[in-house]
């Protein structure tokens, strides 16, 4: 048995395959093909929530994704759990476990239901008014407490182990949506050879043949003449079909996300498959074929469980073989809630009455309701209804006043009309236009290449749907150059052509009521909140929103959006489309994070770089750091050495013996052609057509507002060719940068650039014994101090590897870089390692670096330097040549502010006390006791303890610094005040001997 | 995602190939060292941020690496063409760049302030 509600010859399941799952706790039988909504009723169960704000009992309000009720909590395992979804979009399986939200301690005696009570003091906008005093408690009393009170589902909180996919599409159409409509526009768009992708969000395609049994196309019935057009569209080569997938979301030049649920609705999931597939389509044409959703009718307390949208009875009725009730009203303001009230009546069901608030109701379903004998109240209307965890009753009265009757029934349905869904459209940025007549927004001007179909377009009637559909899927194969097949056709007739309905409040809820009349059930919006929003100033739809939070909820509003727009119109007393309508965004329903994110994460969120020599320096002990997407060997610790010990060993070892450093990451241009000393001398602000072949020259580039944008040691190879290095972050915008140039303002120059970051290993040999660690290694070079000066480059052999060898320092001692080919990193290291270990010298990281550089003053781009600061601020004054007439920032450097007294700096600063280490980026001032706020001289941008100089060292940018040498400045901290003394920046070796050495 | 044509591979590719270069037909001074103030503000900072047609400068940087230049409507992102680095501004047929009048400023649309 699968629930007593389910009605014997009934709706298209299997009564033999049955699934069985838990309901908080309870054991619920099933069938396979049920939603958790469908398999609920069947067992009667309409209580399945409790509302956001007042926690008043609600149930299942439709059957499909607009749900903005029915929100369970699914799980698979205690790490496959997923809240807030969608109940009647949720399939079941065996097995599975389903959890109420937003109650305790239990669904049917839940403690936040006082806040019903208590409702006077939650109206819209109460959140912004009554939390305001004392400030302080906001953070502390107020917001804790509102999350836990006003909440949804629980995340969950273990890993996800599920895996999900990625997949590109291309095709000529895509349709999204498989009702008549899509199904008609991609048969013809197929039958003319179009690559087509069909997709629908449901189980199976038919859209709302999946209740709506009076429609037959060709003579065979809609909801089989779907399956069987589905069918063979699937065994057509040029036609995907997508069932169990949304289209999500409608981007730029026809680009639209798709997301396919894979898995969700399988007991035992192959583990091989994803549980969900992203599919990026980008289709020449699209077709939007998405039809309608079906709106509430907005009156007195309209959101007791058993109260639902007249389609979604007789879609659980007619697909899932469920009556929602035994003893049901029809309150609508719309011809369709009829056909709802002829299947359960012939089903065997009793209906108490049909309320409807018009006087004249189309005479076909008038006709067809008093041949079944049913009672139709017209000029009527539901004002209030009773029951406490399910609707017991109905007041009926007539409208404009009168005696209520009160009816007793188990459950009441109700239609107000069908919003056509232009969510799609309008993300693609269509414009919507207001008609008037019907009273529904529909696709007006369209922006990219698509075409809108059948309900989603406005189109009434199945044949002219299916004449609208077929002739659109036709013109976009044709559009796209598909030539062949013939003009189809398909005749569809129908019952009854639906006429009539509403927006906004209904009878009994009007202006002047305090009723509540929801508008939004997930937010918990009334009629009566949106007139209070118009009254406090709100005029605009969107502020109207923003201060009610009407649309607002997961569902964003499929229900909602109109009739809030018609209370306001109403109130505001301007047309609908004078308010507007807020804009749709993507998702059209929620998609989660891991079918966004995909494979992207764990070790693939983002990709590392590692240098040739990352092995050998993580074998050694290495403590790695992130620079960009880098590894890099940040400090290697002995046993029991801190990171202070270990930094000061290598920075003494470096200075006294020598220290082997991977430089690998440093970016390396290779700059060539005739005219390579030309292009550069654009580029820095250097001259190079000065330097030789074999030599090098410390380069500064700026952008052209003459700020220093990066720098670095350039070595000239040979009259055309330059092996150019920049920082480790700035590699790719410099080559960025010179491209541009060489590209767009230069293009008479003959250079080629080549970007070599990761062509070349780096090996750094620096320290009074780096000569003797070189030297037995070295072919075809010599590399005496003589033949081999600071600031040289030659070409030739390392342990028979050729090799481009720099005598360069960034430690202000004698050193070398040796590059060599990548592949020959590692070998060329510990080769060099085998020599430079007997000799007491050490691997140093990137922190004995950053100190040995700050000992010598020299600068790093982006730490010492931000974006505002000259070369003359650095005091590189020196490097900008003053016989160019152009380069780039030469202009930039005259601007009035950058030639200015005053300006900020670069100094050395010693604190009084040596043993004090200042914090980067902490802010320096002239008076200690000046009150606040405190006049901010600048900031410390290095500061490092130096072993080597037996305390503290640290640079900062500084107002006039340069002038202020000797000065004691002070660096107010939170718990003291450090003086300072303003200083050169060169701390270690001021005259430079062993540099040269 | 914008489709961009590239120019010199003569093909649309995704737009996660490219990168934005900012606005089109600005040329550098080739006396610059010797402009004026305002002729620097004018080349450096000043940018007209139209609403409509836009020339803008595109590199295919994850492909052939070439900057080019585009015409892109700014509201709707439809480009309008796409052409080589150093050819000159084209004249796209029924479009006219947008002008001081027919921006929409705040005044314009909403009144004054209340």
């Amino acid at each position: 048995m699968s629930g007593a509600n389910r009605i014997a010859g009934q709706g298209r399941l299997t009564p033999a395959k049955t699934a069985r799952f838990t309901f908080d706790g309870k054991t619920i039988d099933a069938l396979v093909g049920d939603t958790v909504a469908s398999a609920l009723l069947a067992n009667g169960v309409h209580l399945v929530g409790r509302s956001f704000k007042y926690h008043r009992p609600r149930g299942i309000l439709s059957a499909g994704p607009e749900e903005p009720n029915a929100l369970i909590d699914v799980s698979r395992d205690a790490a496959r759990r997923q809240p807030n979804v969608r109940a009647p979009v949720q399939e079941v399986f065996d097995g599975m476990k389903v959890e109420s939200q937003n109650r305790f301690p239990s669904l049917a005696f839940d403690i936040g239901g006082i806040n019903n009570l208590l409702s006077p003091f939650f109206a819209a906008g109460f959140y912004y008014k009554t939390f305001m005093w004392p400030k302080a408690a906001w953070e502390k009393v107020y917001e804790p407490f509102i999350r836990k009170a006003a909440g949804l589902g629980v995340s969950p909180t273990e890993e996800d182990p599920d895996h999900y996919a990625n997949r590109y599409a291309h095709c000529d159409v895509l349709v999204a949506g498989a009702g008549v409509a899509g199904l008609s526009a991609a048969l013809a768009a197929a039958e003319a050879g179009a690559r087509v992708i069909l997709v629908d969000e449901q189980p199976e395609v038919g859209g709302a043949l999946h209740f709506d049994t009076s429609v037959k196309i060709d003579g065979q019935s809609g909801y089989d003449w779907a399956q069987a057009t589905a069918a063979k569209l699937k065994a057509m080569e040029n036609v995907t079909v997508l069932t169990r997938t949304t289209a999500f979301g409608y981007y730029n030049h026809n680009f639209v996300g798709l997301v396919e649920r894979v898995t969700d609705h399988l007991p035992k999931p192959d583990k091989k498959l994803p549980r969900e597939r992203l599919w990026q389509v980008r289709a020449k044409r699209v077709i939007l074929a998405t039809g309608s959703i079906e709106r509430h009718m907005v009156f007195a307390n309209n959101d007791r469980p058993g109260i639902m949208l007249a389609s979604a009875a007789r879609t659980y009725l007619n697909h899932f073989g469920v009556a929602v009730g035994r003893k049901v009203g029809v309150y609508t303001a719309n011809d369709s809630a009829y056909e709802a009230a002829f299947d359960l009546k012939r089903a065997g069901v009793t209906i108490a009455a049909i309320v409807d608030n018009r006087d004249k109701p189309g005479d076909a379903v008038l006709t067809e309701a008093r041949r079944l004998g049913i009672e139709v109240l017209t000029g009527h209307s539901v004002i209030d209804t009773k029951g406490k965890l399910r609707v017991s009753s109905m007041s009926v009265a007539r409208n404009g006043g009168g005696s209520a009757r009160s009816i007793a029934i188990d459950a009441l349905l109700m239609s107000a009309g069908w919003t056509p869904s232009v969510h799609l459209f309008s993300q693609s940025r269509g414009k919507v236009a207001y008609d008037a007549a019907t009273g529904r927004f529909l696709p007006g001007t369209y922006a990219q290449d698509c075409l809108s179909v059948g309900s989603c377009n406005g189109t009434d009637g199945l044949q002219a749907t299916i004449e609208e559909s077929l002739a659109a899927g036709e013109l976009m194969a044709r559009a796209t150059g598909n030539e062949g097949g013939n003009k189809l056709e398909l005749s569809g007739e129908n019952a009854f052509e639906w006429t009539g309905g509403m927006a906004g409040a209904a009878e009994g809820a009007g202006i002047d009521t305090t009723v509540k009349a929801f508008v939004d059930f997930q937010n918990d919006v009334c009629a009566k909140d949106i007139r209070l929003a118009v009254r406090e100033g709100m005029h605009s739809i969107e502020h109207i929103k923003r201060f009610t939070t009407n649309g607002m909820a997961t569902d964003q509003g499929k229900l909602s959006n109109i009739h809030g727009l018609a209370i306001a119109s109403e109130v505001l007393n301007r047309e609908i489309p004078k308010i507007g309508l807020t804009t749709f965004r993507a998702p059209y329903t929620p998609v989660t994070f891991g079918a966004l994110i995909s494979h992207s994460r764990g070790d693939l969120f983002d990709p590392a770089r590692k240098t040739p020599m990352h092995a050998w320096e993580e074998a050694h002990g290495a403590v790695f750091e992130d620079v960009g997407n880098w590894k890099r060997a940040w400090y290697y610790p002995r046993s029991g050495e801190t990171m202070h010990d270990a930094v000061n060993r290598e920075c003494r070892t470096v200075r006294n013996a020598a220290g082997l450093f991977d430089a690998s990451t440093l970016g390396k241009i290779e700059v060539v052609g005739p005219d390579a000393a030309e292009f550069l001398n654009l580029m820095y602000t250097n001259a190079w057509d000065t330097l030789k072949p074999g030599r090098c020259r410390y380069g500064i580039m700026l952008r052209e507002d003459g700020f220093v944008y990066d720098d670095g040691v350039v070595g000239r190879l040979a009259e055309d060719r330059f092996h150019v290095t920049t920082t480790t972050g700035g590699a790719p915008r410099v080559m960025n940068h010179m491209e541009d140039y060489l590209q767009t303002e230069f293009p008479h120059l003959k250079v080629w650039l080549t970007s070599t970051t990761e062509q070349w290993a780096v090996i750094a040999v620096q320290g009074p014994k780096a000569r003797e660690i070189l030297e037995p290694l070295v072919e075809g070079i010599d590399i005496s101090n003589e033949a081999f000066p600071h600031m040289s480059v030659r070409e030739g052999k390392i342990c028979g590897v050729p090799t481009r060898l720099f005598r360069m320092s960034f430690t202000g001692e004698a050193g070398y870089e040796v590059n060599v080919p990548a592949d020959y990193g590692q070998a060329i290291w510990e080769a060099i390692w085998a020599r430079a270990e007997p000799l007491g010298a050490c691997a140093y990281g990137t922190e004995t670096m950053h100190v040995l550089r700050a000992e010598k003053g020299y600068i790093i781009v982006g730490q010492d330097t931000d974006g505002t600061v000259t070369p003359y601020d650095a005091s590189l004054g020196w490097a900008v040549s003053k016989k160019k007439t152009d380069f780039v920032g030469i202009r930039g450097l005259k601007r009035p502010d950058l030639v200015k007294e005053g300006r900020k700096q670069l100094v050395g600063l010693l604190t009084k006390d040596p043993n004090v280490v200042l914090e980067e980026g902490a802010q320096i001032v002239a008076d200690p006791n000046e009150p606040k706020p405190m006049k901010m001289l600048g900031h410390v941008t290095s500061s490092y303890w130096s072993e080597n100089c037996g305390r503290s060292i640290a640079m900062a940018l500084v107002a006039g610094g340069q002038a202020r040498l000797g000065q004691t400045l002070y660096v107010p901290m939170p718990d003291r005040t450090i003086a300072v003394e303003v200083s050169e920046m060169v701390f270690v070796d001021k005259e430079g001997g062993r540099l040269n050495g | 995602m914008l489709l961009i044509y590239c120019p010199y591979c003569e093909e649309e590719r995704s737009e996660l190939e490219f990168r934005h270069g900012g606005d089109a037909h600005i040329a550098r001074p080739t006396n610059m060292a010797d402009i004026s103030d305002e002729e620097f503000q004018e080349f450096f900072f000043l940018r007209d941020n139209p609403k409509g047609l836009i020339f803008e400068r595109w590199r295919h940087i994850h492909g052939c690496g070439r900057f080019f230049n585009a015409a892109r409507d700014t509201v709707s992102d439809k480009f309008y063409m796409s052409y080589k680095a150093g050819e000159p501004k084209p004249d796209i047929p029924g479009v006219t760049t947008a002008t001081e009048k027919t921006v929409e400023t705040y005044e314009a649309t909403e009144g004054t302030a209340k």
